[in-house]
């Protein structure tokens, strides 16, 4: 049966037949006798842009093939089906003391998404991505045959952060780093301007394992840029004071109306609310902050995607290499100029990425989520050619309109990363509405 | 594919040497299309067309032969089309007849060949066409319909009638598809200037194939299912077919 798929942005959906098998046997068989317009993996839905649809294919439920199959409490390493969230893996590992080694801004997303997208947190600069604390991972290849990878493989580094297009993890053994309690011990300072916070992040970056910024997107002139600094780190017991013990995550408090008007996000109410924030942000070195809300802030609103209303939503993330940061302030500068306010802008020093399409590198990576409104077409196109111009990148899996033209300007291993995925899938089965739109994989 | 921001990226125009179906591949090949069929029934019109089209920077254009008369062909040429290009995101229906009214009265079987075209043969290439956009889950049909369509009047009923059938299974087929993910956008155009309307005197608000095209692309954007061309026409046939017959008639527009 034929179901609309979009992304977590909601825009541009397309139909697809959706599976939901219930073990890798029977997602092996559907592999092997594809349909025409082939076959992709689907977790959480998470991407903003169309990277987990595939329009007239099968796009596979993965939700149903979750599960711990091991934890080993002593050393840290969790074997975990591609299926499971983050969420429901932070349940399983974090009262026994352990936290997965890189979180997103969301615990919603599965296993399997997190290496297709070789997803990035708050401690990229001192960790990196999601895929360099993969010991191993179980793909079943395009062919119906599984597979284990293992770091220094050409198929591992393909397929981490190859957005699904090189078949279909199964499961995955990650390393997880020690988290005694649920909370985080956090310093939080407000930048005046872009430079201020941009010299805040380069001098202190180093001794916070997580560090992300709020930005202002909407000041101008000698604010342009100001925002919010919040670093930490996980709480120890003794650092606490009263003994705390780790547990559950909380569910969501509040949940997004279905009926939220086009427009409500728009200049007045956003600047409103980043003046409310910019002010309320009080500078503070050290203080305990629960876990949840420091890492997933929005998890407490349930389809806070539904503010946006239904013309949707779409996060430009670049990356821009340090050294750059003139192109920095011409995004964020565009993009105010343009009347396009984001109410979640975050920028983050990055360090060096792994994956042949992973999206981090050493540089600055700003995201800015903007109500899709086609005067942006020429915008965004514009900040495209700057980006890629000083040798930056947009990420794909929040792409949802990149020109094909760019691509390889913005990944220069696009082509080993194409001769590995031709070998491993000749025939073409792994496709995806994103691999069709920017001319991923032929 | 489509974007988020309501761009694509292929079209196929039926009708490729209509003007105002030229004029909409032009604006799409203006932003994000590259690549772009044009099926028609004069090779030599169809290719110099294409010529401009690929001079506007698309990357792969093709023509192809299509005769809206000939249905028996139908599905094969647009099934060719689909087949050698990968995905079409945009259909845009543009064939069709105008007539000169008093020869179609004095002429039964050439009034016959115009509904013939304009309407059985739109009928036949649209279900061709959604079939395909059905089995690629996704794609927009354009379908240029008519404000002729709207109420029929003394002067070119013949050809309002064939537009009234179109625009009506235009609308019937955009609920059916809606499901599937696939967009039915209905053209009303007022007159426009085209060498299908050179003889002809004015009308009022008569617009151009370039502005008509752009309407079109804002309107692929915003996933309108409704247009009118220029904007205000709308306002002015809900006039218009309110009016009671006896006054309708003494205006005789």
């Amino acid at each position: 049966m034929a179901q609309l798929l979009s992304g977590w942005g909601r825009t541009a959906p397309s139909a697809a037949d959706v599976r939901a098998p219930a073990s890798g046997d029977e997602l092996a068989a559907l592999l092997r006798d594809p349909p025409a317009r082939g076959v992709l993996a689907r977790g959480l839905g998470r991407a903003y842009g169309d990277a987990a649809q595939n329009a007239g294919g099968a796009v596979v439920d993965m939700t149903a093939l979750a599960g711990i199959e091991a934890f080993d409490e002593a050393t840290g390493t969790v074997t975990v089906r591609a299926g499971t969230s983050l969420g429901d893996l932070i349940d399983h590992v974090l009262p026994r003391g352990w936290f997965p080694a890189v979180v997103p801004g969301t615990r919603h997303v599965t296993v399997g998404g997190a290496i297709a997208a070789d997803i990035h947190g708050k401690n990229h600069h001192v960790d990196g991505a999601f895929c360099s604390h993969v010991d191993s991972m179980e793909l079943l290849t395009p062919d119906g045959e599984r597979r284990t990878l293992t770091p220094g493989e050409d198929a591992f580094a393909a397929t981490a952060g190859g957005m699904g297009l090189t078949g279909i993890v199964l499961s995955a053994t990650l390393r997880l780093r020690p988290a005694e309690t649920d909370w985080m011990i956090v310093d939080t300072e407000r930048a005046s301007d872009l430079d201020d916070l941009l010299a805040r992040m380069r001098s202190g970056d180093a001794d916070h394992r997580y560090s992300v910024a709020w930005i202002d997107c909407l000041a101008r002139g000698r604010a342009l840029g100001r925002g919010v600094l919040m670093r930490g780190e996980h709480a120890t017991r003794a650092a606490l004071p009263e003994p705390r013990e780790a547990t559950a995550l909380p569910g969501p408090r509040l949940a997004a109306p279905g009926w939220a008007p086009n427009g409500l996000l728009r200049p007045a109410t956003v600047a409103a609310f980043n003046e409310v924030y910019f002010r309320a942000a009080r500078t503070a070195q050290g203080h305990p902050e629960r876990l949840a809300p420091y890492f997933f802030p929005l998890d407490a609103v349930r389809d806070w995607n539904r503010l946006y209303g239904s013309r949707g939503f779409l996060q430009y993330q670049c990356l821009v290499p340090f050294g750059a940061e003139d192109v920095l302030r011409a995004v964020i500068e565009r993009l105010r100029a343009a009347r396009a306010p984001s109410l979640l802008s975050v920028l983050k020093a990055m360090g060096p990425g792994r994956g042949l399409l992973s999206f981090p590198a050493p540089g600055w990576t700003l995201a800015m989520d903007l109500a899709a409104a086609p005067r942006l077409v020429a915008v965004l196109d514009e900040l495209d050619e700057l980006v890629a111009g000083v040798g930056g990148r947009v990420y794909l899996a929040k792409d949802s309109r990149l020109r094909p033209e760019l691509l390889a300007a913005m990944y220069p291993e696009l082509g080993r990363w194409e001769s590995i995925r031709a070998g491993l899938d000749p025939a073409g089965v792994m496709r995806s509405d994103l691999a069709r739109r920017i001319g991923l994989g032929g | 594919m489509r974007d988020a921001l309501g761009s694509v990226q292929s079209v196929l125009v039926l009708g490729g040497t209509s003007e105002i179906g030229l004029a909409i591949a032009r604006a799409l090949v203006a932003e994000r299309v590259r690549t772009a069929i044009l099926a028609g029934r004069d090779p030599e019109a169809l290719g110099a067309a294409a010529d401009g089209l690929r001079a506007a920077g698309a990357s792969s254009v093709e023509v192809l032969r299509f005769d809206a008369a000939d249905r028996s062909r139908h599905r094969e040429t647009i099934d060719a089309a689909f087949d050698a290009h990968g995905d079409v995101d945009v259909v845009v229906l543009a064939f069709g007849l105008l007539g000169e009214q008093e020869e179609l009265l004095a002429a039964p079987e050439a009034a016959a060949d115009l509904v013939e075209v304009n309407f059985t043969g739109a009928v036949s290439a649209l279900l061709a066409a959604a079939q395909r956009l059905r089995r690629q889950g996704h794609g927009t049909i354009v379908v240029l319909s008519s404000v002729a369509g709207e109420r029929a009047r003394r002067k070119n009923f013949v050809y309002g009638a064939s537009k009234a059938g179109l625009d009506a299974f235009a609308q019937g087929l955009g609920d059916e598809l809606a499901a599937d993910g696939i967009d039915v956008l209905v053209v009303r155009p007022g007159m426009v200037r085209t060498k299908m309307t050179a003889h002809m005197d004015d009308a009022p608000f008569t617009t151009t194939p370039e502005k008509v095209a752009a309407d079109v692309v804002a309107a692929i954007r915003r996933r309108d299912h409704t247009i009118w061309s220029p904007r205000i026409l709308r306002l002015v046939m809900a006039v218009l077919r309110h009016l009671p017959r006896p006054l309708f008639r003494r205006l005789d527009l």
